[in-house]
Protein backbone atom coordinates (compact mmCIF):
# COMPACT_ATOMS: atom_id res chain seq x y z
CA UNK A 1 0.00 0.00 0.00
CA UNK A 2 1.26 3.50 -0.89
CA UNK A 3 0.10 6.82 0.74
CA UNK A 4 0.02 9.36 -2.34
CA UNK A 5 1.49 12.36 -1.67
CA UNK A 6 0.78 15.65 -3.57
CA UNK A 7 2.34 18.94 -4.14
CA UNK A 8 0.93 22.25 -3.91
CA UNK A 9 3.34 24.88 -4.89
CA UNK A 10 6.22 25.05 -2.97
CA UNK A 11 4.62 22.48 0.13
CA UNK A 12 3.73 18.89 0.09
CA UNK A 13 0.34 17.91 1.51
CA UNK A 14 0.00 13.61 2.79
CA UNK A 15 -3.10 12.80 4.25
CA UNK A 16 -2.75 9.16 5.90
CA UNK A 17 -6.17 7.55 5.02
CA UNK A 18 -4.99 3.50 5.44
CA UNK A 19 -4.21 1.43 8.46
CA UNK A 20 -0.24 2.11 8.58
CA UNK A 21 1.53 -0.94 9.37
CA UNK A 22 5.08 -1.10 9.32
CA UNK A 23 6.04 -1.67 5.25
CA UNK A 24 3.25 1.32 4.68
CA UNK A 25 5.26 3.72 7.42
CA UNK A 26 8.92 2.63 6.12
CA UNK A 27 7.88 2.90 2.08
CA UNK A 28 6.31 6.16 3.39
CA UNK A 29 9.78 7.43 4.62
CA UNK A 30 11.46 6.51 1.95
CA UNK A 31 8.52 7.87 -0.58
CA UNK A 32 8.55 11.48 1.17
CA UNK A 33 12.50 11.86 1.22
CA UNK A 34 12.12 11.27 -2.46
CA UNK A 35 9.31 13.51 -3.51
CA UNK A 36 11.46 16.55 -1.07
CA UNK A 37 14.47 15.79 -3.18
CA UNK A 38 12.33 15.82 -6.43
CA UNK A 39 10.26 18.80 -5.80
CA UNK A 40 12.50 20.96 -4.08
CA UNK A 41 9.74 21.25 -1.50
CA UNK A 42 11.01 23.46 1.74
CA UNK A 43 7.84 22.25 3.77
CA UNK A 44 5.48 19.05 4.72
CA UNK A 45 1.95 18.67 5.90
CA UNK A 46 1.02 14.88 7.28
CA UNK A 47 -2.43 14.99 8.35
CA UNK A 48 -3.25 12.36 10.79
CA UNK A 49 -6.92 12.56 11.04
CA UNK A 50 -7.57 9.41 10.24
CA UNK A 51 -5.22 7.49 11.93
CA UNK A 52 -6.83 5.51 15.15
CA UNK A 53 -3.75 4.24 16.04
CA UNK A 54 -0.17 5.10 16.36
CA UNK A 55 1.97 2.43 18.46
CA UNK A 56 5.74 2.79 19.21
CA UNK A 57 7.21 1.64 15.63
CA UNK A 58 5.14 4.07 13.75
CA UNK A 59 5.75 6.87 15.97
CA UNK A 60 9.28 6.11 15.77
CA UNK A 61 8.94 5.83 11.86
CA UNK A 62 7.23 9.66 11.62
CA UNK A 63 9.55 10.54 14.23
CA UNK A 64 12.27 10.05 12.24
CA UNK A 65 11.02 11.01 8.81
CA UNK A 66 10.85 14.78 10.64
CA UNK A 67 14.83 14.29 11.05
CA UNK A 68 15.05 12.91 8.05
CA UNK A 69 13.13 16.16 6.07
CA UNK A 70 14.81 18.48 7.96
CA UNK A 71 18.30 17.65 7.35
CA UNK A 72 17.73 17.89 3.43
CA UNK A 73 16.40 21.48 4.72
CA UNK A 74 12.71 21.24 4.52
CA UNK A 75 9.99 21.54 7.61
CA UNK A 76 7.39 18.99 8.58
CA UNK A 77 4.02 19.22 10.33
CA UNK A 78 1.78 16.90 11.95
CA UNK A 79 -1.95 18.01 11.79
CA UNK A 80 -5.29 16.29 13.19
CA UNK A 81 -4.15 13.76 15.58
CA UNK A 82 -6.85 12.29 17.13
CA UNK A 83 -7.84 12.79 20.83
CA UNK A 84 -7.49 8.87 21.41
CA UNK A 85 -4.31 8.50 19.75
CA UNK A 86 -2.89 11.48 21.99
CA UNK A 87 -3.78 9.72 25.13
CA UNK A 88 -2.20 6.18 23.85
CA UNK A 89 0.80 7.85 22.71
CA UNK A 90 1.43 9.73 26.33
CA UNK A 91 0.33 6.52 27.80
CA UNK A 92 3.35 4.53 25.87
CA UNK A 93 5.89 7.39 26.91
CA UNK A 94 6.22 8.57 23.75
CA UNK A 95 5.96 12.19 23.61
CA UNK A 96 7.67 13.31 20.21
CA UNK A 97 8.35 16.77 21.51
CA UNK A 98 10.45 17.49 18.90
CA UNK A 99 7.65 17.01 16.24
CA UNK A 100 5.98 20.30 15.41
CA UNK A 101 2.06 19.58 15.25
CA UNK A 102 -1.23 21.80 14.07
CA UNK A 103 -4.82 21.08 14.82
CA UNK A 104 -6.12 20.85 11.29
CA UNK A 105 -4.42 20.95 7.26
CA UNK A 106 -5.57 24.75 7.70
CA UNK A 107 -3.55 25.36 10.76
CA UNK A 108 -0.73 23.17 9.81
CA UNK A 109 0.15 25.48 6.41
CA UNK A 110 -0.28 28.37 8.62
CA UNK A 111 2.21 27.08 11.05
CA UNK A 112 5.07 25.52 7.84
CA UNK A 113 4.70 29.41 6.99
CA UNK A 114 5.73 30.77 10.18
CA UNK A 115 8.20 28.60 10.81
CA UNK A 116 9.63 29.07 7.37
CA UNK A 117 9.06 32.70 8.12
CA UNK A 118 7.03 33.83 5.10
CA UNK A 119 4.56 36.57 4.42
CA UNK B 1 -20.04 -12.78 25.29
CA UNK B 2 -18.02 -14.75 28.07
CA UNK B 3 -15.09 -16.81 27.45
CA UNK B 4 -12.26 -17.55 24.30
CA UNK B 5 -13.19 -15.65 21.37
CA UNK B 6 -10.67 -15.73 19.14
CA UNK B 7 -6.85 -15.80 18.42
CA UNK B 8 -4.55 -14.79 15.77
CA UNK B 9 -1.29 -16.71 15.22
CA UNK B 10 1.54 -14.33 14.35
CA UNK B 11 3.99 -15.14 11.48
CA UNK B 12 4.66 -12.35 9.40
CA UNK B 13 4.57 -8.65 9.74
CA UNK B 14 0.83 -7.81 8.24
CA UNK B 15 -0.22 -10.16 11.18
CA UNK B 16 0.37 -7.71 13.94
CA UNK B 17 -2.22 -5.47 12.22
CA UNK B 18 -4.72 -8.35 11.87
CA UNK B 19 -4.08 -8.87 15.67
CA UNK B 20 -4.69 -5.36 16.48
CA UNK B 21 -7.93 -5.29 14.55
CA UNK B 22 -9.50 -8.42 15.70
CA UNK B 23 -8.72 -6.62 19.20
CA UNK B 24 -9.87 -3.51 18.81
CA UNK B 25 -13.12 -5.43 17.00
CA UNK B 26 -14.20 -7.07 19.96
CA UNK B 27 -12.96 -4.11 22.55
CA UNK B 28 -15.90 -2.11 20.67
CA UNK B 29 -18.31 -5.31 20.66
CA UNK B 30 -17.96 -5.62 24.36
CA UNK B 31 -18.43 -1.68 24.75
CA UNK B 32 -15.33 0.13 25.16
CA UNK B 33 -14.93 3.90 24.23
CA UNK B 34 -12.70 5.09 21.54
CA UNK B 35 -9.65 6.09 23.76
CA UNK B 36 -9.78 2.49 25.42
CA UNK B 37 -10.19 0.86 21.82
CA UNK B 38 -7.20 2.66 20.80
CA UNK B 39 -5.28 1.85 24.16
CA UNK B 40 -6.24 -2.35 23.26
CA UNK B 41 -5.42 -1.95 20.11
CA UNK B 42 -1.76 0.01 20.84
CA UNK B 43 -1.07 -2.66 23.41
CA UNK B 44 -1.69 -5.66 21.04
CA UNK B 45 0.23 -3.94 18.43
CA UNK B 46 3.32 -3.83 21.14
CA UNK B 47 3.05 -7.26 21.88
CA UNK B 48 2.24 -9.10 18.39
CA UNK B 49 5.01 -6.74 16.92
CA UNK B 50 7.76 -8.37 20.10
CA UNK B 51 6.49 -11.99 18.91
CA UNK B 52 7.16 -11.26 15.20
CA UNK B 53 10.46 -9.64 15.71
CA UNK B 54 11.80 -11.46 19.00
CA UNK B 55 10.09 -15.04 18.53
CA UNK B 56 8.79 -15.25 15.19
CA UNK B 57 5.98 -16.83 15.59
CA UNK B 58 2.85 -17.32 18.29
CA UNK B 59 -0.27 -16.52 19.40
CA UNK B 60 -2.31 -13.36 20.28
CA UNK B 61 -5.52 -14.74 21.97
CA UNK B 62 -9.03 -12.68 22.95
CA UNK B 63 -11.02 -13.92 26.28
CA UNK B 64 -14.41 -11.89 27.85
CA UNK B 65 -13.68 -12.34 31.63
CA UNK B 66 -17.05 -11.81 34.31
CA UNK B 67 -15.58 -11.31 37.59
CA UNK B 68 -18.11 -9.66 40.11
CA UNK B 69 -20.20 -7.51 37.85
CA UNK B 70 -17.19 -6.15 36.11
CA UNK B 71 -16.28 -6.95 32.27
CA UNK B 72 -12.97 -7.31 30.94
CA UNK B 73 -10.85 -8.18 27.92
CA UNK B 74 -7.77 -10.16 28.47
CA UNK B 75 -5.45 -10.92 26.12
CA UNK B 76 -2.60 -13.95 26.09
CA UNK B 77 0.37 -13.21 23.76
CA UNK B 78 2.13 -16.81 23.47
CA UNK B 79 5.82 -17.70 22.01
CA UNK B 80 8.29 -20.51 22.41
CA UNK B 81 10.84 -18.01 21.27
CA UNK B 82 14.03 -17.79 23.04
CA UNK B 83 12.47 -15.60 25.89
CA UNK B 84 13.70 -12.43 27.45
CA UNK B 85 16.43 -12.82 29.15
CA UNK B 86 16.18 -10.15 32.07
CA UNK B 87 12.40 -9.09 32.29
CA UNK B 88 13.79 -6.22 35.40
CA UNK B 89 15.32 -4.25 32.31
CA UNK B 90 12.94 -4.64 29.57
CA UNK B 91 10.14 -3.48 31.67
CA UNK B 92 12.31 0.00 32.20
CA UNK B 93 11.15 2.80 29.87
CA UNK B 94 13.45 3.38 27.22
CA UNK B 95 15.25 -0.40 26.66
CA UNK B 96 15.49 -2.33 23.94
CA UNK B 97 17.70 -4.82 22.27
CA UNK B 98 15.76 -4.22 18.77
CA UNK B 99 16.38 -0.58 17.90
CA UNK B 100 13.05 0.34 18.67
CA UNK B 101 12.19 3.38 20.86
CA UNK B 102 12.07 0.73 23.95
CA UNK B 103 8.70 2.19 24.98
CA UNK B 104 7.36 -1.61 24.39
CA UNK B 105 6.25 -3.63 27.53
CA UNK B 106 6.38 -0.79 30.07
CA UNK B 107 4.39 1.48 27.82
CA UNK B 108 1.88 -1.89 27.40
CA UNK B 109 1.85 -2.15 31.36
CA UNK B 110 0.73 1.38 31.25
CA UNK B 111 -2.29 1.13 29.01
CA UNK B 112 -3.87 -1.85 30.48
CA UNK B 113 -5.00 -2.25 33.66
CA UNK B 114 -3.20 -5.75 34.39
CA UNK B 115 0.00 -6.91 33.20
CA UNK B 116 1.37 -10.79 34.06
CA UNK B 117 4.78 -11.62 32.13
CA UNK B 118 6.63 -15.53 32.38
CA UNK B 119 9.36 -16.12 30.44
CA UNK B 120 12.00 -18.66 30.12
CA UNK B 121 14.28 -20.23 27.40
CA UNK B 122 11.25 -22.31 26.42
CA UNK B 123 9.19 -19.17 25.89
CA UNK B 124 7.35 -15.88 26.69
CA UNK B 125 3.85 -15.07 28.04
CA UNK B 126 2.05 -11.93 28.58
CA UNK B 127 -1.27 -11.57 30.27
CA UNK B 128 -2.91 -8.22 29.82
CA UNK B 129 -6.36 -6.68 30.99
CA UNK B 130 -8.41 -4.20 30.39
CA UNK B 131 -11.81 -3.44 32.65
CA UNK B 132 -14.72 -2.15 31.17
CA UNK B 133 -16.07 1.15 33.43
Amino acid sequence: MRIPILKLHEYLLVSVQVELDDQTAIKFQEDLLNKIHETGSIGVVVDLTSVEIIDSFIAKVLGEVVTMAELMGAKVVFTGIQPAVSMTLIDLGIHLSEVQTALDLEQGLVKLRQELGEK
Amino acid sequence: MKGALASVPISKEWDIVGARQTGRNIAKQIGFGSVDQARIATAISELARNIYLYAGIGIVSFEVLEERSMIGLKIVAEDAGPGINDIGKAMQDGFSTSGGLGAGLPGVKRLMDRFDIMSSNQGTKIIVVKWLR
